[in-house]
C-alpha cells in the first residue's frame, strides 16, 4: 500500500526522530496555548462562558 | 436587528432519548446475563446463547446503542440550543436516528448469530462497517449544516468536543474497518499479526476517548451549567482541556499492548502519552466539579446534579486509573485479569451511565413541558446505581489482583503454585458479587423506565420548541484579534485542524511499524495455516473466544513456565485478524499445540463436548453442537484467495486442491480419536477446531528440530 514511502522509509537510520520532533511542535503549541488563554480578555471569556445559559451581555456586566 | 423566529426539533431528541433508554436496559441486561453465566456455565443455552457471542453484544450494546444514542440525544438537544438554530435537516435528522437504529439491530442479530471479525469492540461485519461509515457521514453533514446557519457567532467549547468526536471516530473506523470481504457474512481484516494488534488498540484506545469521552465532555460542558444554573468553572480550562486531550488521546493506544511482541518503541510512546493523559484529565474533572461551586447545598435536593457528580467524580477516578494502568510494572500484574473489568467498567457505569441519566432526568421533562414524576424514585435510582458500581468494581478489582498474584506465585522448589484452574474456582464467588452490583445497576434502570414512562404522559411533547434570535452579523475583523478567536468562529477550519492534531499521533504510531521491515522480525519456521487450520481459526474467531482466552505469552517466568517460551513478533505474520485478546478468563492458548501444553486430540474433542468432564469445575461453554453441526467447507477456496491477496504465500493453484488436503488432514485427526475410542466424521466442525489447536505456537518449535 505504502510501497513509494517504503523504499526510503525502511532505509532510514533514525526514524525513531519522528516522535521526538512533533512531540516538540506540540510542546511548544501548547505553550503557546497556555500564554493565550492567560491573555484572552475577561469579558469575552465571560460571555463565552454564559453561552449555555442565555443570559445578555448586559446582565454579564453586573457581578454575579 | 429583525429577530428571527425559529423551532427546535425535539422530537429527534425525544426518539434519540427513548433509544438510549430501550438500548440501555437491553445492553445491561445482556451485561447481568453474561456475568451470571461465568458463575453458572449452564446458563450458556446454544450455540447463539454462549458467552462469546453473547459478551461482544453485551460490549457494542451498551457503547454504540446506550452511549452513542445517549450523545446523539444530548448533541441534538444542545446543538440546537447553542447556535440558535433548528437542527439543518429533519430529513437527514430521520435517517440518523432510524439509520443508527437498524445498525443496532443489525448487530443485535448478527452477533449471536457468530458473524463477527473477532476484533474487540470492532466486531461487526463489512456491510454493517459501511452502514456505519454512511449514517456517520450524514451526522456529520446535519451537524455541519446547523452550524454553517447558526444565529451566534461562537462555537461554545461543547461543539467543540462534538466536532472532534466525529471527525476521529470517522478516522478511526475507516482506518480499523479496512477489510477484505470473503462473502457477504465474512472477512478478513487487512492487517496481520503485529500491525493488526496496533491498529486495533489504537482505535480500541482512542473508541473509549473518542466515543465515550469527548462527546460526554461536550456534554458535561453543556448540560451541567444548565443544571446548575451557572456557567463553567474556567473557559479557560476547558480551551486548555480540549486541545490537549484530543492531542494526547490519540498516542496512548499502544498501552493496551504491554510487554506484547510490540516494538519496544511503540509501547514507551504508549506509555508517556498515557502519563501525560492525566493532567487534561483532571482538569476537565475539576473543571466540572468547581462548575458547582456555591451551589453545593443544592446537590443535596437536586437528583440531576446527584447523577452528574457521580459521573465527574466516576471521570476522575477512572482516568487516574488508566494513566497508572499503563505504567508497565502495573500493567503487568493489572492485564489479562478482571482489574481492567473494573476499571471499565467505573467509566461505562460511572461516568457514562450516571451522566446519561442526569441529563434524561433533566431533558425529559422540559421537552414534555412537565415535571418529573418522582423525584423521590430518581433519588432511589441514583442509590441503587452507586451502590451497583461500588458492588460490581470492588469486588472485580479484588479478583484482579488475586487472580494476577495466583498466577505469579511460585512454591520454594520453583513451581508453579496454582494450576490456572484454581484461580478460576477461586474467583466464582467475587463473579457472584459482580452480578449482585450488575443486578442493582440494571433494577435502578428500570426504575428509570418506569419514572420517565410515567412523566411522559403526565406531559405532552412540545415537539417545535418556539425560539428567536438575530440573525449573525457578518463579522468585521478588528485589529488586534487573536486567532483562536477566529477559529471559534470558523467550524471548519476547527475540523481541519482538529483532525490534523490527531493525524500526526496516528500516523506516527502506525506508519513505522507497517515500514520499518525490522519491526516485525521474520521466522523462517513460521509458515501459513493448512486449509483445516484455517477453517478451525475461524470457528475460533466465531464463538469470540478471545474475549475468555489471549494468544500472547509476555516475557515473564511466571508466565514462561506456564505457558512456554514468550511469543515473539515474528509468529504472528499470518493472523488476519490477530487474537491476542485482552482477558485471561481462561489460560493463554499461544501454545496450546506444543510442549507441555500440547494435549491430545481425544482430550480436545472430550474438551469441547463438556470442558467440566477434562477440567472439574471449569466455568467455559460446552461446544457439543460443534460435534454434530458440519463444516462448511464450500467457501476454502474463497479463503485461501482472500488470504494470498492480503500476503500469506499460499502457492498459485493451491485454492483448488485446499479441501483435498483439508480432508486429509481431517481423516488423520478422525483416525486418532478413533484410537480413543471417539467415532466421529470428519466433516465435523470439531475437527476444524482441534487441527487449529493443536497448530497453535508449534512454528518455532519446529525450528529447533533438524
Amino acid at each position: 500500500m505504502f510501497k513509494f514511502i517504503k523504499k526510503y522509509a525502511e532505509t532510514m537510520d533514525n526514524i525513531s526522530i519522528y516522535p521526538l520532533i512533533s512531540l516538540m511542535i506540540f510542546f511548544i503549541f501548547f505553550l503557546a496555548l497556555l500564554i493565550y488563554v492567560k491573555k484572552m480578555d475577561k469579558k469575552s471569556v465571560q460571555i463565552l462562558a454564559n453561552i449555555p445559559l442565555d443570559v445578555n451581555e448586559e446582565q454579564l456586566t453586573q457581578p454575579i | 436587528m429583525q429577530v428571527e423566529k425559529f423551532y427546535y426539533d425535539n422530537r429527534t431528541v425525544k426518539n434519540f432519548a427513548y433509544a438510549t433508554i430501550f438500548w440501555g436496559a437491553i445492553g445491561m441486561i445482556a451485561g447481568l446475563y453474561v456475568a451470571l453465566q461465568l458463575v453458572f456455565p449452564q446458563l450458556n443455552v446454544t450455540q447463539y446463547g454462549s458467552f462469546g457471542r453473547l459478551r461482544p453484544l453485551h460490549t457494542n450494546a451498551v457503547i454504540f446503542a446506550f452511549v452513542g444514542n445517549g450523545i446523539f440525544m444530548g448533541v441534538y438537544y444542545s446543538l440546537q440550543r447553542l447556535l440558535k438554530a433548528r437542527m439543518y435537516s429533519d430529513v437527514l435528522s430521520k435517517i440518523h436516528f432510524w439509520g443508527w437504529q437498524l445498525i443496532i439491530v443489525a448487530a443485535a442479530i448478527s452477533l449471536p448469530l457468530g458473524l463477527t471479525t473477532g476484533k474487540e469492540y470492532a466486531e461487526l461485519e463489512w456491510p454493517i462497517d459501511i452502514a456505519i461509515t454512511l449514517i456517520w457521514v450524514v451526522f456529520g453533514w446535519n451537524m455541519f449544516g446547523t452550524i454553517l446557519q447558526r444565529r451566534e457567532k461562537h462555537l461554545y467549547v461543547a461543539i467543540w468536543f462534538y466536532i472532534a468526536t466525529l471527525v476521529t471516530v470517522a478516522v478511526l473506523h475507516i482506518v480499523n474497518s479496512f477489510e477484505l470481504p470473503v462473502s457477504f457474512f465474512k472477512s478478513y481484516s487487512w492487517y496481520a499479526g503485529v500491525q493488526d494488534a496496533l491498529v486495533q488498540w489504537w482505535y480500541g484506545h482512542n473508541a473509549v476517548a473518542f466515543f465515550l469521552t469527548t462527546p460526554y465532555l461536550g456534554l458535561m460542558y453543556y448540560f451541567m451549567p444548565k443544571a446548575a444554573n451557572r456557567p463553567v468553572y474556567s473557559y479557560r480550562l476547558s480551551i486548555i482541556h480540549f486541545w490537549s486531550l484530543i492531542f494526547l488521546y490519540i498516542w496512548a493506544g499502544p498501552h493496551h499492548l504491554l510487554y506484547t511482541a510490540l516494538p519496544n518503541w511503540a509501547q514507551s510512546l504508549g506509555v508517556v502519552f498515557s502519563v501525560m493523559l492525566i493532567f487534561p484529565s483532571w482538569g476537565g474533572m475539576i473543571n466540572g466539579l468547581l462548575t458547582l461551586r456555591g451551589a453545593w447545598d443544592r446537590v443535596r435536593d437536586d437528583v440531576v446534579l446527584k447523577f452528574m457528580v457521580v459521573a465527574v467524580t466516576s471521570y476522575g477516578m477512572a482516568t487516574f486509573e488508566g494513566p497508572m494502568l499503563s505504567l508497565k510494572s502495573v500493567s503487568a500484574i493489572a492485564h489479562y485479569t478482571d482489574w481492567i473489568v473494573a476499571h471499565v467498567h467505573v467509566g461505562a457505569l460511572g461516568w457514562n451511565g450516571m451522566l446519561t441519566f442526569g441529563i434524561i432526568y433533566w431533558l425529559i421533562p422540559r421537552i414534555f413541558k412537565t415535571d418529573l414524576y418522582s423525584k423521590k424514585l430518581a433519588s432511589t435510582h441514583f442509590w441503587l446505581g452507586t451502590l451497583g458500581i461500588i458492588f460490581y468494581a470492588v469486588p472485580m478489582y479484588w479478583a484482579g489482583f488475586t487472580q494476577s498474584s495466583m498466577w505469579k506465585q511460585f512454591t520454594e522448589s520453583g513451581q508453579l503454585k496454582y494450576a490456572f484452574l484454581e484461580t478460576v474456582t477461586y474467583l466464582k464467588p467475587f463473579y457472584a458479587m459482580r452480578s449482585l452490583g450488575g443486578l442493582l445497576y440494571v433494577l435502578g434502570v428500570l426504575l428509570m423506565v418506569y419514572n420517565i414512562y410515567k412523566t411522559v404522559k403526565a406531559g405532552e411533547l412540545v415537539a417545535d420548541e418556539a425560539a428567536e434570535a438575530a440573525p449573525l452579523e457578518k463579522h468585521i475583523a478588528q485589529p488586534g484579534e487573536h486567532w483562536h478567536s477566529k477559529i471559534e468562529r470558523r467550524p471548519v477550519q476547527l475540523m481541519v485542524f482538529s483532525l490534523i492534531v490527531i493525524l500526526i499521533g496516528g500516523a506516527i504510531e502506525i506508519i513505522p511499524t507497517f515500514l520499518i521491515k525490522s519491526n516485525v522480525p521474520t521466522i523462517s519456521s513460521v509458515k501459513p495455516y493448512t486449509p483445516l487450520e484455517l477453517q478451525g481459526r475461524d470457528l475460533y474467531v466465531r464463538e469470540g473466544c478471545y474475549t475468555c482466552h489471549s494468544q500472547m505469552i509476555r516475557p515473564f517466568r511466571s508466565e514462561t513456565e506456564r505457558y512456554g517460551e514468550y511469543s515473539k513478533a515474528g509468529e504472528f505474520v499470518y493472523d488476519h485478524p490477530f487474537q491476542w485478546g485482552s482477558k485471561r478468563t481462561g489460560p493463554d492458548l499461544a501454545r496450546e499445540g506444543a510442549g507441555n501444553l500440547k494435549k491430545t486430540d481425544g482430550w480436545h474433542f472430550r474438551h469441547f463436548r463438556e470442558p467440566g468432564s477434562m477440567s472439574e469445575g471449569s466455568i467455559m461453554p460446552a461446544y457439543a453442537f460443534m460435534l454434530t453441526q458440519e463444516l462448511d467447507t464450500s467457501n476454502t477456496a474463497a479463503k485461501i484467495k482472500a488470504m494470498r491477496t492480503l500476503g500469506v504465500p499460499y502457492e498459485k493453484g493451491f485454492e483448488y486442491k485446499a479441501n483435498a488436503h483439508l480432508i486429509e488432514q481431517a481423516n488423520g485427526i478422525v483416525n486418532n480419536l478413533k484410537m480413543d475410542s471417539i467415532r466421529i466424521t470428519p466433516n465435523k466442525e470439531v475437527i476444524a477446531l482441534i487441527a487449529y489447536m493443536q497448530r497453535m505456537g508449534t512454528d518455532i518449535t519446529k525450528q529447533n528440530q533438524p
